[in-house]
């Protein structure tokens, strides 16, 4: 039984310390005097720590124990700038390292796909690099509808002949790729049903979770799919952008839930954020806060085993002014590809750590 | 204004001189090259050639074609640099501090129906100028080869500006890359290792005896020189102890050699031991023959073909080892039997910049927004100033995935659909029999004060001569353009040989409209190749 991979990235660099709150400790409140979340605004998970009360829609999972949330997930020497580091999460290298395939790619290096819908992995913004690499068939389609227009404009190359240039095979290659999953896709997707409940217009996480949907309800077979929510380089009066955005991002995954639940599709389904990095513990003077290291991150499934995972995140032992990680973000991987999709990979890392949030 | 419509008056000028020069066809070399040989190397030498410069060309020897293409570098851009105030990194890191918080006060103070102030970030502007002022040569140079050369090295000592954040730096580095575009490769390195925005881009700044950052050292050997498998990691760090002390001044933007930094103690690198600096790891670096052979595959990569021939690689390098001179080394390229083999034309993808700058150009385009542009090429993955990482863009089969030829097609439909062709004047095709909406729409002659239909309609463009539409997007300049002097009264087999390397891999119906045939062709899958 294989799982489908949900990635949601959230851009800029999440401010994880205002995610997942840790109320109780007073060097919280003392690093953030302006911008901290007071504790009657926490929603507490344990006598520690808590969610921001603006994912108060995420409750319902959290009680239903099908949300997990790991702790100080990051890595050593950690690079801040947003670019570099979310090229080392999505290619999981090491920091000093440069690697141009996608981890979900170098995850099915070797391993062997059932080919039925003419695409393996479905990219809804327009980051594509978790799954870029030769072992996946990738559709990048921020609007399907579109991609489908386009693809029908491409004309089929079956029986075109590329005379031995290297350089025509792999255009009429990619052409006949587009080609074969636009057919498979539109099929499916035409006759999928709408979701249960409509998502929220207001802002792109609910039309991309509406084609996630789509492409679940439908059961096309991928193994990856990817959105997106920008907005999190919160460096300037954070408050109001941040929890505008935790809102925004904690509706749409319910509603996600609700969705996947109504369609019996949770069960199959795993859903993962992350995010470049996490943000300085200290805020800034502009009652911001600077990029930073380690954060908490969300899984959600109907197979996830919910709870806490990670130790909390030290404020009294921070590495130049950052979360010091607790669990790095290549044992999730290595994790997400083993219980998703019975592979087993080590991302480089000599020992992966073994986190148990999904049920074996 | 006046310094704007004098560009566009050596441009057009430049365009009269070689449309005159096709009609009153000149003697031809008695060992003339042929059209397709022609376009071949004005293809792979420009960013995309018009019929009227193959014809030039065609009629040369093949020799002398390639010794005028390398006789008239450009060592200085046409386009006037961006005029920015002269001020280090840190100068303008205090203006960028000052405008996030302007721009913080400003959110503040919006009420519930007040728009936010749109205060502009002064890096980020700057950055955007930096990148449409080499796009706007590229577009409008008379030394293509230059442009290409220029990239080259800047795909190949990547810097980019997500990690320098400083345009004066990235312009500074661009001046060198063209003064040596086709000089010599030994200077390059030594300046490049000193280049301020170098300097930052690989943390060689920071670089000091106590904490030597071995970022530069690494890539130096590498990317820029040896390749991998060809040094160890003491290698490395012996390096990067040489060049501990090269810094800039973040007040001027300056390179600085600080001696109280540098570490001067004794080095052993690649087998030699010395009180090594910077300059002798460099010239260790020139004398070891992996540094030429890097350098001679990556030109044939893309200059040639994909797949570099490893003997011819090594004859190459071998010459160009000595003295390191890149001019003979094109030559010897060009002059190559690969490149000449029939077999390798259309046997390298197009890089996006090849497929926006060189459609423009070829279709004589007025030349629309550069934001737009640059847009554009970040969407298909080639963003000037930005490459991914420290390795460049890969480039080759890597240009081309799923999602970046639906992109490519989709800017191409967009030219097609926004500009009109000019009837054939040869070939007995009359308009009236085929209606072309966009044809017809825009039948405007430069200077003949007529104003067509959708100018009259939209209300945009007074003037009767074609003009470059400036502020708008690429669909929309369309309105008032037709495909400029270069395609007009051309053919369809000349247009089709034109526009592609090779025969269409589609069929093409070659007895619609000009117009139809140049769509046809731009839309064919060959099109992408060059």
């Amino acid at each position: 039984m294989s799982l489908v991979l949900l990635l949601v990235e959230l851009k800029g660099g999440n401010d994880g310390l205002n995610t997942v709150i840790p109320y109780a400790d007073p060097k919280y409140h003392e690093l953030r005097p302006g911008i901290g979340v007071a504790r009657e605004r926490v929603l507490p998970l344990d006598e520690k720590v808590g969610l921001h009360e603006k994912l108060e829609p995420l409750m319902e999972s959290w009680k239903a124990r099908d949300f997990a949330i790991l702790q100080g997930v990051g890595y050593p020497y950690p690079n801040r700038s947003h670019f570099r580091s979310i090229e080392i999460w999505d290619t999981a290298s090491a920091s000093n390292q440069t690697l141009s395939e996608g981890w979900i790619a170098q995850a099915f290096e070797g391993a062997s796909l059932a080919k039925g819908a003419g695409v393996d992995s479905i990219v809804i913004d327009t980051n594509a690099l978790p799954s870029t690499g030769p072992s996946l068939r990738t559709i990048v389609m921020p609007d399907a509808e579109n991609f489908l227009r386009q693809a029908e404009a491409l004309k089929d190359s079956t029986g075109a002949m590329d005379g031995g240039n290297p350089a025509l095979r792999h255009l009429l290659a990619v052409r006949h790729e587009i080609n074969a999953a636009a057919k498979g896709l539109s099929e499916q997707l035409r006759a999928a049903p709408p979701p249960a409940q409509a998502y929220p217009a207001d802002g792109p996480l609910g039309r991309q979770f509406d084609l996630a949907t789509r492409v679940l309800t439908a059961r096309v077979p991928v193994v990856a799919i990817k959105a997106a929510i920008g907005g999190f380089d919160t460096h300037a009066n954070q408050v109001q952008t941040h929890e505008r955005l935790l809102g925004f991002l904690a509706s749409n995954l319910a509603l996600l839930r609700r969705n996947l639940i109504a369609a019996d599709r949770w069960n199959d389904v795993v859903v993962m954020t992350y995010s470049e990095f996490g943000r300085r513990a200290k805020q800034n003077a502009s009652a911001g806060t600077d990029h930073g290291a380690a954060a908490p991150h969300f899984v959600m499934g109907g197979a996830v085993k919910g709870g806490l995972y990670g130790g909390h995140p030290s404020l009294s032992d921070l590495e130049d002014g950052d979360i010091r990680h607790s669990i790095d973000f290549r044992s999730v991987f290595a994790t997400m590809a083993q219980s998703c999709w019975g592979l087993r990979r080590d991302f480089g890392l000599r020992r992966p750590q073994k986190i148990g949030f999904i049920a074996a | 204004m006046v310094a704007w419509i004098g560009r566009r008056g050596v441009i057009g000028g430049a365009a009269a001189l070689s449309a005159g020069l096709w009609a009153s066809r000149p003697g031809r070399a008695a060992s003339a090259m042929g059209f397709d040989e022609a376009r071949h190397l004005l293809s792979r030498t420009s960013f995309g050639a018009t019929p009227a410069e193959i014809q030039v060309v065609e009629a040369q020897d093949y020799v002398t074609a390639v010794d005028r293409l390398l006789g008239s570098v450009r060592r200085e851009a046409l386009t006037p640099r961006p005029a920015w105030p002269a001020e280090g990194p840190a100068g303008l890191h205090r203006k960028e501090q000052a405008a996030q918080k302007e721009r913080a006060e400003a959110q503040r103070k919006t009420g519930v129906d007040g728009k936010p102030l749109q205060i502009t970030n002064p890096v980020q502007e700057q950055a955007r100028e930096l990148r449409n002022w080499w796009v706007e040569e590229m577009l409008v140079t008379d030394q293509p080869l230059t442009e290409r050369m220029v990239l080259f090295w800047h795909n190949h000592f990547t810097s980019s500006f997500q990690k320098v954040r400083y345009p004066a730096g990235l312009l500074g580095q661009n001046a060198l890359f063209r003064r040596e575009a086709l000089g010599s490769y030994a200077t390059l390195l030594k300046e490049v290792a000193r280049d301020p925005a170098m300097l930052i881009y690989l943390d060689g700044r920071q670089s000091v005896a106590r904490q030597p950052n071995e970022n530069f050292a690494r890539e130096l050997l590498e990317l820029f020189t040896l390749g991998e498998g060809h040094y160890s990691e003491t290698d490395i760090k012996e390096a990067a102890r040489a060049f501990t002390g090269w810094s800039i001044d973040e007040q001027t933007g300056q390179f600085v050699s600080r001696d109280k930094q540098h570490d001067d103690g004794e080095k052993t690198f690649l087998g030699r031991t010395g009180r090594f600096d910077g300059d002798d790891i460099i010239a260790i670096l020139l004398r070891h023959p992996r540094t030429a052979e890097t350098i001679v595959e990556k030109l044939w990569r893309e200059f040639v073909s994909l797949q570099p021939d490893a003997a011819e690689v090594k004859k190459l390098a071998a010459s160009f080892r000595h003295g390191y001179q890149i001019k003979p080394l094109m030559r010897s390229l060009f002059l190559s039997a690969q490149f000449r083999d029939p077999a390798n034309r259309g046997a390298l993808i197009k890089s996006p910049i090849d497929l926006i700058v060189g459609t423009v150009r070829v279709l004589g385009l007025p030349v629309p927004e550069k934001t737009q542009l640059v847009r554009m090429m970040q969407g298909l993955g080639q963003t000037p100033f930005d490459p991914p990482n420290v390795k460049g863009w890969v480039g080759g089969e890597n240009w081309v995935t799923t999602y970046t030829l639906l992109l490519r097609q989709q800017f191409l439909r967009r030219i097609v659909e926004a500009t009109t062709v000019a009837p054939m004047e040869a070939g007995g095709v009359a308009m009236a029999d085929r209606p072309n909406r966009r044809a017809d729409r825009r039948q405007q002659q430069p200077g003949d004060g007529a104003m067509q239909t959708g100018a009259m309609q939209t209300g945009a463009m007074q003037m009767a001569e074609a003009r470059p539409v400036e502020g708008r997007s690429l669909r929309y300049a369309g309105n008032e353009a037709r495909l400029g002097p270069t395609l007009v009264g051309v053919d369809a087999s000349t247009l089709t040989r034109t526009l592609l390397p090779r025969a269409p891999i589609d069929a093409v119906d070659a007895s619609g409209s000009a117009g139809a045939v140049v769509a046809a062709a731009m839309l064919d899958t060959a099109y992408q190749l060059k």
